[in-house]
Order: structure tokens, then C-alpha cells, then sequence
């Protein structure tokens, strides 16, 4: 076992679930020891101060596509669960205890098993021996699973294990080779496209299976108004359902496609205005849970294509955290709600203790700068691709410092 | 006889390159209705080199044209050739069968090849929606769209509108646009680029366009784009100046959009009966190939004054030179165009 010493962050806004504290907080052997308002700093402890900044847990984000170190800790990320869709997929325990010891020390994978062998919705993975090797839950992958039977299977299963199911909520009859959200600005493109309503009609039925099987079901990404209708009902209902939203489905809309731009290609599609305003509702109003990056770099060779020919996704590590704190500042959520969203909640639905300053907790810590203005460029990014969404836009927030396990990472 | 090679000298339009100050040609959607009648009015002048004997000029004499077609086409291929050729240039023709397309290259390596050749104009049609856009980028040269999946087809759209101008002229009817026209166009809205170009085209020149097709053939939105959207054919053609049929892709429908091809000529085939809703003698078009007995009768595809589908093709030479001559027109160093 490494020596580790004893580290402090002194003069800091706590971020802890009583509220924002201003005050310090004390690591000892990579672990949360003591934190509040009046932690004295001994004489052995390496101290950062955090000139009054905000002092964070790390950010946990529930579904990225690649492990991309230098992206995440760009982004205070400390935690990634990643999905199934590697190549090969994680449908097999060997890979998936591979990928959850791959990141270590600084950066923590939590893998989500594939939910059917080959993601290919026909065969269900092993999914106990999956969980033995570290899988942290069950992932359908970028697709649904088109059987109904076997979704209900999967989650009567999956509900035994206590592993969360994380689905994606796209009718396949519906989608099927749609890259657009039907509409005006689809058509003026002529750009295949899906309506908004195979995001309810998938969601309607997981969420039915879901109360069927109980088993906790995490929608990755919920982006429609009628969409967060159903979520806000199942949960009055007291379905274990949770869903989640990437910034791109809060920030833009389908107009943002209007000049064939690829970085824009994303699964599901962008959607109209009024869903992007209902999204920010359901932020604001605590429908949405999580907010994740959805981190899915990807080079010229998918990028530098005809719209419909790329592939979707964007790189979401470095913005996660600004964007979200554009909400804050635009008074759609409070500070605690944001850390809630990026932090707490997401490590509550994988089940790993971490998210929270919390005495006894690893020492995972981000040090944020939250007005820090910065303009976000395709060209000085840290992640292995560069399509981002957002390039040239400006953006408030950064991280300044961040340590994992009570190491600090060089930035 | 005014010599047809020398640039308008036109009132009408603004001066030099102002009239027209676009380097590509990718849709109607990136035009004005200025620069749109600044086409027409420079296809008028070839339309006449093209019925005379010899129909030559040696406007782009010693430039290279690139017709570059990932999509078969026949028609329209051929049409951007002798368009090309009238005006004395090098044409080439590239197919997407005989191309390194298949071979795995990809569309911008392509295009890097197309560039290092120096062309002076490249033509293209591609199966993907916004694929001109992203090859313009990267070459150096003018592109002009000729199609881009259900995007825009713009020099269709152009060339209908120059018939259909030509057509109100020869019926005593001239008008510089088609202001106060209603104009229905009947067919597979969904997949179609004509479509949407045409769209646009017309409403930039003043007509109001019906659209009708069966639901699963509508894209959404139609209404916030401003046209009026039918199902009901009888309803879209009743008091129409002009019914513009589209082809039925049959081999895309296979039972998924539409049940069978006699179905949709029930409901949707132009017969002389049906066409007795629209005004007296509105006008027929097709951008063709025509599926005769399915989107259009013979008997109405033939009637002589009102269906102008063959003199649609006759403009569309004159109407690709006109555009061929203005894009390379900065590169000529036309004077008020450099």
C-alpha cells in the first residue's frame, strides 16, 4: 500500500448535501476524514487554498462511449460509467473487469454491461458473472431492444441482481433510418427523420416493463416534452425510474442542424424548440435526474461525411460542467441541484459511494472556478476528437483543481 | 443579332457580380428572387442559340467541366453534358459505378482528387442530403448542385420555372414571375428534391404552391414552410394554374409507403378527368422520367398547349448553360465579375 499523506483545502465553498458551507475539508489515505466550518489544517498537511471557489465532489458521468482521460479531467469528471458499445462490446466478464481496473488511479471506469450478447438484442449477456467482474449496471446500448419479451426478461433479471438497466428510448419501427427530428427544418434539409413520438413509445413501454419487473430503470436521455410527461407520471406512480439529459438536448435545437453540420448528428436527434424548452422545465422542476456528458469523440473518418452517412455523438466531457452552470446561472436549477444532477444522483443509480463530500467517502474532489469565463474551441480540445457541438460558443466555469482518491491530478 | 456570349446588359438587375454573387449553386434556398430572374433572364439568350442550326459558342473554350454523378442519372447528366459542350468546354463525366466510390474512398478524398485536377466547374449529384454543401468546402472551383438526396435540385427547379415562363409567353399571358399562380405539385413530397427545390422557387417568384401526397409521403412542417398541404388530389387541383406531377419511385415504395401502384394511380394519377378541376387549360409538368399509367396519363401527359414536360427538357439546357456561364464568369474575369 502506497503512503499517502494528509491533504486540506482550505477557504472553500463546501458543496455538501446540508447545503453550500463555506469552510475546509481535511483527506486522510485518499478518503474524506472531516469537513465544515471550522476544521483546523495541522501542521503535517499539504494544503491547497481554494481562494474562495467552489469545492466539489468529482463528477460522476453515467454513460460516456470511450475512456478519455484528458477530457474528463479537463471536465472535474472523476468517475465515468461507460457503455457497453466498445469494440468488442462489454458482453463478456473478462472485458468488463478489464475496462473496470482500466482507468485506475485517477480516473474510475464503472462499467455497464451489455444486456444482450453483441448488443445485439437478441441473446441476453451473462449478466451475474458481469456484475462479479464490476459491471456497475445494465446497458442496452445506442439502441432499444426491439423484443418486448425479452426487454421484460431482461429486467425481471437484471431486478434480482439489483443491477439498474440503462436504456436508450427510440422506437426502432419509428427511427429506424432517421438522423432528424420530423419537422420544419428536417424537411427543408431533407434529412430522413423520425417524429418525437418514438422517444414516448419506446419510454411508455420500458417504463410499463419496468413496473412489471421492478427493476430500476435508468433512461439515458429523455429529450421530449411528452417524454418527461410519461417520466413525471411513472415516478408519481412509484415506478423506480430515473432518467438523464445531455447538455446538447437542453442547449440546442434542430436549428443548430440547419447548415448540414455534423457535430450536430447526435442519437436521439436534436429536437424542436419547445421540447428543448420542456427540457429545461424538467430540469428545473427535478423530472431529470442525472446530467451526463454522453462523451462519444469521433474523428473525420464519421464526422466528414454527408449528415445522414456520419455517425452520432458528440465529445461532451470538457462542456458538461460549464453548460450545466449555465442553468444555474439562467435560474432554471440552484447550485446544490446542479451537483445533484452531475454528482450525487448518478452515483446513487450506479450504486458506488462517491458523489458527495462526506466524511469517509474517497477523496474525490473538484475545485471549481464557476464565473471563469472561457471560449469553447475544436481546436485546443483535450479529447481525442474534437466534435463538439458548441465551438466557438462561450461558456462560464472551469475546473482549477481536481484530485481523485486524494491524489491531486495535474491539469 | 446580339452576340449571345456577351453578358446582359440589363436594367433590371444589379451591376457585375452583384447580380449574381454566389460562387456555388447548391439550392434555391441560399437565393434571392433576384438573382433568380438574373438566371432565367441569362437562359433566355441560349434558349435561342439552341434552336438555331449550329449551336455552338465558345464561351468556356479550353475549361474543364466535371460532371461527377454518385447516382445514376440519364437525363440530367446528359443535360449538364451538352449544355457544358455548347459553350465549347471540356466536359468529363464521372459515375459512381466506375468510381474509387466503391473502393472505399471517402467523399471529401474524392473531392481533394476532383480539385487537384483543376477543374473550373464540377457538377454533382449525390444520394445524401447536404453532400454538395460539404464538397463545395473543400475545392476550389464552382459546384453546382444536381441533386443532393431529398435535399435540393436546383437547376430542375430553375428550368421549370424558365418552361413555365416561356409557356405564359407563348399564351399571351407574359409575366416576369408568377404572381397570383397557384401551382400543385402531386407526387412523393417526402423523397423528393424537386420538390423542395420548386417549393422554393416558386414562392420566391410570387406563386402560391399547393403539395399533395398521401400521409406517409408528407414531410412535416409543410404549413410553417408555407404551402398548403392535401391528401385529397380533386381538392389540391381545383382553380390550379399549373399541376406539377412527381415521379413514383416504385421501387422505393414496396408496399411500405403506398400499397400498389394502381391504388395510387386511383387516388393520385393525373387522368383528363381529374385534371378538369384545375382552371381551364392550366398547364401540365413532369420533371420525368414519366411512369406512364401511374403519377400521369398519356392522354394528359400529351396534350399538346398544355403539357410542356418536353419543352421543361428543352429548357433545361439552356438553363444549365446560363448557370455554367455565370458561376465561372469570376474566374473568366468577366468584366464587373472578378
Amino acid at each position: 500500500m502506497k503512503q499517502m499523506g494528509t491533504l486540506a483545502i482550505t477557504g472553500g465553498r463546501l458543496i455538501t448535501p446540508d447545503g453550500v458551507i463555506e469552510g475546509a475539508l481535511r483527506c486522510i489515505d485518499g478518503c474524506i476524514a472531516e469537513l465544515g466550518p471550522d476544521i483546523a489544517v495541522r501542521d503535517s498537511d499539504d494544503v491547497i487554498d481554494a481562494h474562495g471557489k467552489l469545492v466539489s465532489p468529482g463528477l460522476v458521468d453515467l454513460g460516456v462511449f470511450a475512456v478519455d482521460k484528458p477530457a474528463f479531467h479537463f471536465g472535474g469528471i472523476t468517475r465515468a460509467a461507460l457503455m457497453p458499445d466498445q469494440s468488442p462490446p462489454l458482453d463478456y466478464p473478462s472485458r468488463v473487469n478489464y475496462i473496470a481496473k482500466s482507468g485506475k488511479p485517477d480516473l474510475w471506469v464503472h462499467p455497464l454491461a451489455a444486456a444482450t450478447r453483441g448488443l445485439e438484442g437478441c441473446e441476453l449477456a451473462e449478466l451475474a458473472l458481469m456484475k462479479e467482474a464490476g459491471a456497475r449496471g445494465v446497458a442496452t446500448g445506442r439502441r432499444w431492444i426491439r423484443d418486448s419479451g425479452l426487454m421484460l426478461r431482461l429486467m425481471q433479471y437484471a431486478a434480482m441482481l439489483d443491477l439498474v438497466v440503462v436504456a436508450h428510448a427510440e422506437d426502432e419501427g419509428l427511427s429506424r433510418t432517421a438522423v432528424a427530428t420530423a419537422g420544419e427544418i428536417a424537411t427543408r434539409l431533407g434529412l430522413p427523420a423520425a417524429p418525437a413520438e418514438a422517444e414516448t413509445l419506446a419510454l411508455a413501454r420500458d417504463i410499463a416493463l419496468a413496473e412489471m419487473s421492478g427493476v430500476r430503470l435508468h433512461v439515458r436521455q429523455v429529450t421530449t416534452a411528452a417524454g418527461f410527461r410519461l417520466v413525471r407520471e411513472a415516478k408519481a406512480r412509484g415506478v423506480r425510474l430515473t432518467c438523464g439529459i445531455t447538455p446538447a438536448h437542453f442547449m440546442l435545437s434542430d436549428l443548430a442542424t440547419a447548415d448540414f453540420r455534423t457535430f450536430t448528428r447526435l442519437s436521439p436527434p436534436l429536437r424542436s424548440e419547445a421540447d428543448r424548452q420542456a427540457a429545461r422545465d424538467a430540469i428545473g422542476e427535478g423530472v431529470v435526474d442525472v446530467i451526463a456528458s454522453g462523451h462519444d469523440p469521433r474523428g473525420p473518418e464519421d464526422k466528414r461525411l454527408p449528415f445522414a452517412d456520419a455517425e452520432p455523438g458528440m465529445a461532451g466531457a470538457e462542456t458538461l460542467l460549464a453548460m450545466t452552470l449555465g442553468l444555474v446561472r439562467d435560474k432554471v436549477i440552484d447550485l446544490e441541484h446542479a451537483f445533484a444532477l452531475l454528482c450525487s444522483n448518478p452515483a446513487a443509480i450506479l450504486g458506488v459511494p462517491a458523489g458527495r463530500l462526506e466524511g469517509g467517502l474517497e477523496a474525490d474532489i473538484a475545485i471549481i472556478d464557476p464565473d471563469a469565463p472561457w471560449i469553447i474551441d475544436r481546436r485546443k480540445m483535450e479529447a481525442t476528437a474534437d466534435n463538439t457541438p458548441f465551438d466557438r460558443q462561450g461558456a462560464q466555469g472551469r475546473v482549477v483543481r481536481l484530485v481523485k482518491g486524494g491524489q491531486i491530478i495535474e491539469l | 443579332m446580339q452576340n449571345p456570349g456577351a453578358p446582359v446588359a440589363d436594367d433590371r438587375f444589379p451591376n457585375g457580380r452583384l447580380a449574381f454573387p454566389h460562387k456555388h449553386l447548391i439550392g434555391i434556398a441560399q437565393l434571392e428572387r433576384h438573382e433568380i430572374l438574373f438566371l432565367l433572364a441569362s437562359a433566355e439568350r441560349w434558349v435561342e442559340l439552341n434552336r438555331q442550326g449550329a449551336k455552338h459558342d465558345d464561351l468556356l473554350a479550353g475549361r474543364t467541366i466535371i460532371n461527377a454523378f454518385f447516382e445514376n442519372s440519364t437525363r440530367t447528366l446528359l443535360s449538364f453534358e451538352i449544355a457544358g459542350k455548347r459553350l465549347g468546354a471540356d466536359v468529363v463525366n464521372m459515375q459512381a459505378a466506375t468510381s474509387s466510390l466503391k473502393k472505399g474512398e471517402t467523399l471529401i478524398d474524392t473531392a481533394i482528387t476532383l480539385n487537384a485536377m483543376r477543374p473550373d466547374a464540377i457538377v454533382i449529384r449525390h444520394g445524401s442530403s447536404g453532400a454538395t454543401q460539404l464538397l463545395a468546402d473543400k475545392v476550389d472551383c464552382p459546384v453546382l448542385n444536381a441533386g443532393d438526396g431529398s435535399h435540393e435540385h436546383p437547376t430542375q427547379a430553375l428550368l421549370d420555372a424558365l418552361a413555365l415562363r416561356e409557356a405564359l409567353k407563348r399564351r399571351g399571358e407574359p409575366a416576369d414571375d408568377f404572381t397570383g399562380l397557384t401551382v400543385t405539385i402531386c407526387g412523393d413530397i417526402l423523397h423528393s428534391r424537386v420538390a423542395r427545390s420548386n417549393l422554393l422557387c416558386l414562392q420566391a417568384l410570387g406563386a402560391s404552391v399547393r403539395l399533395c401526397a398521401p400521409p406517409a409521403l408528407m414531410p412535416a412542417g409543410i404549413e410553417q414552410i408555407g404551402a398548403r398541404a392535401f391528401t385529397d388530389f380533386d381538392q389540391a387541383l381545383a382553380g390550379a394554374d399549373v399541376v406539377m406531377m412527381l415521379r413514383l419511385q416504385s421501387e422505393r415504395m414496396a408496399g411500405q409507403f403506398i400499397p400498389s401502384e394502381r391504388e395510387y394511380h386511383q387516388l393520385y394519377g393525373l387522368t383528363k378527368k381529374r385534371l378538369a378541376f384545375a382552371r381551364d387549360n392550366a398547364l401540365v409538368m413532369h420533371p420525368g422520367p414519366m411512369n406512364r399509367g401511374v403519377e400521369i396519363d398519356s392522354e394528359v401527359a400529351d396534350i399538346i398547349d398544355r403539357s410542356i414536360i418536353t419543352q421543361q427538357v428543352e429548357m433545361g439546357v439552356a438553363l444549365r448553360m446560363a448557370c455554367l456561364d455565370v458561376l465561372t464568369r469570376s474566374a473568366r474575369g468577366v468584366e464587373g465579375w472578378a
